[in-house]
């Protein structure tokens, strides 16, 4: 019998596939051009030719909110690909190094999380100056740590299981093990982790941006619309509505996506028999 | 539900708070003597004579500290700790005389030994005065009496008196110029009482003022940097006049409210799209005059400012005598900008660096700039940075393609002619008219050379010339005195009062 799928499973894939359609939506076509001002025709309320207005420059708020996603996803992906490429590696080798060199990626995962990411990447572009690309090393740095920290403890436990002792008494060496036995089995377990970074990155982005520190200008980013709308709470409230509602809609999505992918690839609900 | 007991008591309570309303309704029916002015930003020390920030002077001027001359609310000069003074034919010598028993805060006299120690505190080699030049032309310093100073330039100066009314010629003791900074001890109308840093600065009637005494008994200086907590204290009545105000999109609100009066006046702040004349492409004149067609300067003021601003084509306030109208001489005209990129051997446009520092005008201008140099085909990259940083790499370090700044110090077109400012802009013929408006005292002559200079910087295109910041201050209503200009950077309490 097929294992039913959880809820919160449909309803993330259905927020994260709306949120992937749009931005790509938004390569081919946008309303208006995201980057066209006209001061004339500033903080417009929903209409039919601007479906959810105009922003204090003028700029088509549908478009810019499109174009968002694009680069909300971006830096998201470029943010945790980069973070699996390192923090994977990583953890397999301290798993399978043990001892000090176990010991030398835990201190190198502590050194990361004495600062929270967002702190971490003020800091990094305080230093190296504003823009999506130091956001991203930033925000890559953090999640390499969390999935080294994540792969370590999953592979440790694969690790001891039986059929890892006997492949390696038939022979096999501890990369081919790690490869072939050990690797799959964990995978489930860092998608998971993968997926709800990939929401945590799209908020810090957010926030970076919020204080002018991330994706800049003319590039429209959620967060940025977002610290824009907030001189015009008074005035224009809708401002702030959209993006913050774009913002709420992805990592929503993406993190029911999360919980549901763990749910249904977790072990130890296998083992438990919630089928 | 209350008992009857509680009910009795509750409603004790409510006639007992609504007596105190009462009585202090009537308590404050005598006008208040005290005030609270709100600032965007707080001053890093309260010593003018050593620091350029402008907030400094805008805690201090006139209401702490005194120059031997002041700049009154229109602009003219009127006394300060010189009741009068006088100026020889040849404009090299000039003649001071102190008020008679004017004192430091700190109780000591106030006499031409205070001032000849602060003029060549100023001067010296070693000086720290963020107008150092202002100082340059004096030759020596005498003090014939206690309450006479002979000042002698080396060469005349058109601009002198005016640089002794500005707040970095504020006159200060020899006992108390080193600990100005935290602790700043004047001759004027105010003393300081407190600094809660990060947060106010207060000051408080200097009872042994030997002039006229002031009305307010008590002044706050608040520093409120975040534009929705402005108009959140505004709304509350924390905050009675906030000044320079820069959340130009509130101001409708404001406007439309009977509490509040707004005011919106004249500042010395020249803003402009400043530009790297020795740097590739902008060293040639035709990408300048390119950018300057680029530049939809209507839009950039509805935009940035509300409306609440002044195009301007050269480097001069429009209020100011001798100004010439050069708006005309570069319309907007994308076209005609890409025809000049083309001319310059840019046919595709460009890619530069555009750095914003951070107040609104700049950061949002900056936007709408780069939106605008984007329609021609240069694409500029924004930059965000802070203070620090833009002082350092710009101003100082002229490592920079475009930035976007407002040029506050009154009557600075000389900047044009100093050899190493960041415009790394070079011309002869610039430096030949300012030489001759040094020496020229006939204010039709100097009218004439200033409109002159102002002509020349249009042409050559130096900077983008965008608009005057304009003076903005959201007030409550029954407050009288506030500057509504601001020819220098000051907030001048001394003649504010409550109706």
């Amino acid at each position: 019998m097929r294992r039913k799928l959880p809820l919160s499973l449909h309803l993330g894939a259905a927020l994260t596939l709306l949120l992937v359609a749009v931005a790509l939506l938004s390569l081919l076509w946008t309303p208006y051009p995201a980057e066209q001002v006209r001061v004339i025709a500033r903080l417009k309320p929903p209409s039919a030719a601007h479906w959810l207005g105009t922003d204090h420059f003028g700029r088509d708020v549908l478009s810019m909110i499109m174009v968002g996603a694009r680069n909300s996803l971006a830096v998201g992906a470029a943010a945790v690909g980069l973070g699996l490429l390192g923090g994977v590696p990583l953890g397999l080798l301290a798993a399978g190094l043990g001892r000090w060199g176990d010991e030398v990626v835990a201190r190198l995962g502590d050194l990361v999380f004495a600062f929270p990411a967002v702190l971490t990447a003020i800091l990094l572009t305080a230093a190296l100056g504003a823009g999506a690309v130091n956001v991203v090393v930033a925000l890559a740095l953090f999640n390499a740590a969390v999935l080294a920290r994540v792969t370590r403890g999953a592979a440790l436990a694969v690790w001891r299981r039986p059929f890892v002792g006997a492949a390696l008494a038939l022979g096999r060496g501890p990369l081919s093990a790690t490869l072939v036995h050990v690797l799959p089995n964990i995978a489930g377990i860092v998608v998971v982790q993968a997926t709800v970074l990939f929401a945590v990155a799209i908020v810090n982005e957010a926030a970076l941006s919020y204080l002018g520190l991330g994706i800049q200008p003319p590039s429209p980013s959620w967060g940025k619309m977002l610290g824009d709308a907030q001189t015009y709470l008074f005035t224009a409230p809708l401002q702030a509505v959209f993006p913050g509602v774009a913002i709420a809609l992805s990592v929503m999505g993406l993190t029911m996506l999360g919980d549901g992918l763990r749910d249904w690839l977790d072990p130890r609900h296998r083992s438990s028999g919630v089928m | 539900m209350p008992t009857a007991k509680q009910r009795f008591t509750l409603a004790a309570f409510a006639f007992a708070a609504l007596a105190l309303a009462a009585t202090t309704q009537t308590a404050t029916a005598q006008p208040r003597t005290d005030l609270v002015v709100g600032m965007a930003l707080e001053p890093p020390h309260l010593d003018p004579t050593a620091g350029a920030a402008g907030a400094i002077k805008e805690v201090t001027y006139a209401n702490l500290f005194e120059p031997l001359l002041r700049v009154d609310a229109d602009g003219k000069l009127v006394p300060g700790l010189a009741e009068r003074w006088s100026v020889s034919e040849d404009g090299l010598t000039y003649r001071f005389t102190l008020r008679p028993n004017a004192k430091f805060h700190d109780g000591t006299g106030a006499d031409s030994a205070d001032v000849k120690f602060t003029l060549d505190r100023a001067r010296a080699a070693d000086s720290v005065n963020a107008q150092k030049a202002y100082f340059a032309p004096i030759a020596q310093v005498e003090t014939p009496d206690p309450q006479t100073v002979v000042v002698t330039l080396s060469r005349p100066d058109g601009l002198f008196l005016f640089h002794m009314a500005s707040g970095d010629a504020a006159i200060v003791a020899p006992e108390s110029a080193a600990t100005n900074k935290q602790k700043p001890v004047g001759t004027g109308p105010f003393r300081f009482d407190r600094w809660v840093a990060g947060d106010r600065v207060v000051l408080v009637r200097n009872p042994d003022y030997d002039g006229a005494k002031p009305k307010l008994d008590r002044v706050t200086f608040r520093f409120v940097s975040d534009p929705a907590a402005q108009v959140a204290a505004l709304k509350a009545g924390d905050i009675d006049a906030f000044t320079l105000f820069s959340t130009y999109e509130a101001l409708p609100e404001f406007r439309n409210d009977p509490k509040f009066v707004v005011t919106v006046g004249s500042t010395e702040g020249e803003t402009l799209l400043s530009t790297n004349n020795a740097r590739k492409p902008f060293d040639d004149v035709r990408v300048r005059r390119a950018m300057a067609h680029a530049i939809d300067r209507k839009t950039l003021i509805d935009g940035v400012l509300y409306g609440n601003g002044v195009a301007i084509g050269s480097h001069f306030p429009p209020h100011r005598e001798g100004y010439v109208d050069l708006t005309g001489l570069y319309p907007y005209d994308p076209a005609r900008a890409k025809a000049l990129l083309a001319e310059a051997g840019y046919p595709n446009g460009f890619d530069t660096t555009l750095r914003l520092p951070p107040p609104p005008y700049a950061r949002r201008g900056g936007e709408l700039v780069a939106a605008m140099l984007a329609e021609v085909g240069i694409r500029a990259k924004i930059e965000p940075v802070e203070w620090a940083a833009w002082l350092e790499k710009t101003f100082k370090g002229k490592d920079y393609d475009l930035t976007m700044i407002a040029h506050t110090e009154p009557l600075d077109i000389d900047i044009y002619a100093r050899p190493d400012y960041y415009f790394n802009y070079k011309s002869e013929r610039f430096n030949a008219l300012n030489d001759a408006l040094n020496r020229t005292q006939d204010p039709a002559k100097r009218n004439a050379l200033y409109g002159e200079e102002q002509k020349l910087l249009a042409e050559d295109a130096v900077n983008g010339f965008l608009f005057m910041l304009p003076s903005v201050t959201v007030q409550k209503a029954g407050l009288t005195g506030l500057w509504v200009n601001r020819p220098v950077q000051a907030n001048d309490v001394t003649g504010v009062s409550w109706k």
